[in-house]
């Protein structure tokens, strides 16, 4: 049975408590991982990490969102109070509602009842997803916007133009899924991955999704909307107590989003890797839960080694990443994709198929064989010798040349 | 002043006196060079991690470390400070206040004229700078390697002259008592008397 079907006959307060244990569910995990993220910073830096509150430290982000909660909370007197108020609600619960549509298991028995946890199965669960996920910017704009003050209007501005840009290339990347699945439901897409994962077959597409989530989460190295350096905080720099705390909840729940998405479109979602395939009968099909978690904290994991290695990126490079690399590269392997799915679909023969793979390998390396080529030449052509004009100009200063200490020689003037 | 110092002209320090050279820029580094940071902290992951656990764990202090003031005293337990305020005069925090006060015969602090009556450190205000130590003519004052000073008001942390002075050692005798026998200031100040006489003992 699909999990469309076995959720389909859930009586209502089946769905209350799936949707009261979701809650749940994510409130805990960002708690964790706010803690996990951390201890795992600290140790790449050779620290220890929080500590202290409780064993190994780990209700110390409770202990601070206590704090946070107890904290006074001020509104500017330049803020649109309603908006001010409106934006980090806005902010929490679309984040909290793209995990309506998340496959966590398999079938499994809850209270008598044969189900799966998965809230509901909407056929176009992606795009509803995608379309929480937009929704959620308003809560940063409209954050940065109410707050009065350049900071966070310089900050949502930022985090706006980012988060938009990089669902293009995230839904982008998500096309080749759904070419390949032939469907937009989240459960379907997990089920048509029973022998291969997308992030396999799929390669292009996966990474790119795994670029596009970290800009679409402002997580470092694409932190710019809260680079604290430039912007003190951001968005949510007029924001304190509780208001604060439910910005940190979104942003933490949206990366556990992003990866559960990843999870489900790319690594099979709750099925166990390939090979262990008899886990999944394993506590009553509660095991395939342990199997998706076991993936999504292997992302979150890849999101703190991120900020742990890379230092932010200039905002233009950024921009100049996502609409001149990231978005032209998928929309090509979306046709690639799409060819080669009507060639075996149409029973094409195999000829034809490996003829039309090699011409787009070739393709792929005379383009690579003229960039190269630009770079080269650009890099090699020296620049033209400026000529003094007819009319009276002021004198030009010398080039301008760095002192190089380590040789001290004369170099060209 | 009968030299007259002319003002440098722009003129006479040209750019082009100094030494210049291109400094070669490399181009971005390839794929694999730019993906090592990832192995480094992935790898520092599992090193040693450099944390001490301070409250429970205390390391020593560097051998010269700049800590808590301390009064010294002689070996047959009289007082060193002889109240001249030098250490006052010299801290730039205005930490130090002293009181000076004439010693005498029935009561004696330390060898010499004169005594400290009042010590007062504001740890408040000092600053650690050690100028004090520097200043103190007699080596009165110095400082230990004690760090943790932290406390509730700020009364606590003006340190009076009991809190501040060494504890007595073996073969010394608390002050006021009169000086070595037939010894002057000047024998305590070369270190000459290395323990308490006897006849110091009467008047206590």
């Amino acid at each position: 049975m699909t999990n469309a079907q076995l959720i389909a006959g859930d009586p209502g307060w089946l769905i209350a408590v799936k949707a009261v244990l979701v809650f749940a569910l994510c409130v805990l995990l960002t708690l964790m991982s706010v803690w996990g993220e951390r201890r795992l910073v600290a140790r790449m830096q050779q620290r220890l990490g929080p500590n202290r509150v409780g064993p190994f430290g780990l209700i110390q982000s409770l202990a601070d969102g206590v704090k946070l909660a107890l904290k006074e909370d001020l509104i500017p007197a330049a803020a649109d109070k309603v908006i001010f108020i409106i934006a980090p609600v806005i902010s929490v619960t679309t984040c909290f509602m793209s995990f309506a549509v998340i496959p966590f298991s398999g079938q499994v028995t809850l209270f008598g009842k044969v189900t799966a946890m998965q809230l509901t199965d909407i056929p176009v669960g992606v795009l509803y997803v995608l379309s929480i996920a937009s929704i959620g910017v308003y809560g940063i704009v409209l954050a940065g916007w109410s707050s009065g003050s350049t900071y966070p209007l310089l900050g949502g501005l930022r985090s706006s133009a980012q988060v938009i840009s990089y669902e293009i290339a995230m839904g982008l990347s998500l096309v080749a899924v759904f070419i390949y699945a032939g469907s937009m439901s989240t459960s379907e897409i997990v089920a048509a991955q029973q022998q291969w994962w997308y992030a396999v077959i799929l390669f292009p597409s996966f990474i790119i999704y795994a670029i596009s989530m970290v800009g679409e989460t402002n997580r470092a190295p694409f932190d710019l909307a809260e680079a604290e350096g430039e912007l003190v905080g951001g968005f949510h720099t007029e924001y304190s107590s509780l208001k604060f705390a439910l910005f940190f909840l979104a942003e933490y729940v949206n990366i556990i989003a992003v990866s559960a998405l990843a999870t489900t479109l790319f690594l099979g979602g709750y099925h166990a890797p390939p090979g262990l395939g008899f886990t999944e009968a394993w506590l009553g099909g509660w095991f395939t839960m342990i199997w998706f978690f076991a993936k999504v904290i292997l992302f979150f994991f890849v999101f703190v080694w991120l900020r742990g290695t890379l230092p932010r990126m200039r905002y233009d490079q950024f921009m100049q990443f996502g609409w001149k690399v990231l978005i032209p590269v998928s929309l090509a392997w979306i046709m690639i994709v799409a060819t080669l799915r009507v060639l075996s679909l149409n029973g094409a023969p195999r000829a034809a198929t490996i003829a039309f793979a090699s011409t787009v390998v070739l393709l792929v390396m005379l383009v690579n064989f003229g960039f190269e080529n630009a770079k080269n030449k650009k890099k090699n052509t020296p620049f033209a010798e400026v000529s003094d004009p007819e009319f009276a100009v002021p004198q030009l200063p010398i080039t301008v040349s760095t002192i190089n200490v380590s040789t001290g020689k004369k170099g060209d003037q | 002043m009968s030299d007259h110092v002319e003002p440098m002209k722009k003129k006479e320090i040209s750019v082009n006196d100094v030494e210049f050279a291109q400094i070669e820029q490399n181009g971005p580094k390839n794929l694999f060079t730019q993906m090592q940071g990832f192995w480094v902290t992935f790898a520092t992951m599992f090193k040693k991690v450099n944390t001490v656990n301070y409250p429970e764990v205390k390391e020593p202090t560097a051998e010269r470390f700049h800590g808590r003031h301390q009064l010294n005293r002689y070996d047959d337990g009289l007082e060193k400070c002889i109240g001249c305020e030098l250490c006052a005069w010299a801290c730039p925090a205005d930490a130090i206040y002293v009181e000076g006060a004439a010693n005498s015969d029935e009561h004696r602090m330390s060898p010499g004229e004169r005594y400290g009556r009042v010590y007062q450190i504001n740890y408040l205000r000092c600053i650690f700078c050690g100028l004090c130590i520097e200043a103190c003519p007699t080596r009165a004052l110095t400082m230990t390697n004690e760090y943790e000073l932290a406390d509730e008001t700020r009364a606590k942390l003006i340190f009076e002259k009991d809190d501040l002075l060494a504890p007595l050692r073996a073969g010394m005798l608390m002050p006021p008592h009169p000086m070595y026998p037939n010894t002057t200031d000047t024998n305590y100040y070369k270190n000459e008397i290395k323990s308490s006489h006897p006849s110091q003992e009467v008047n206590n």
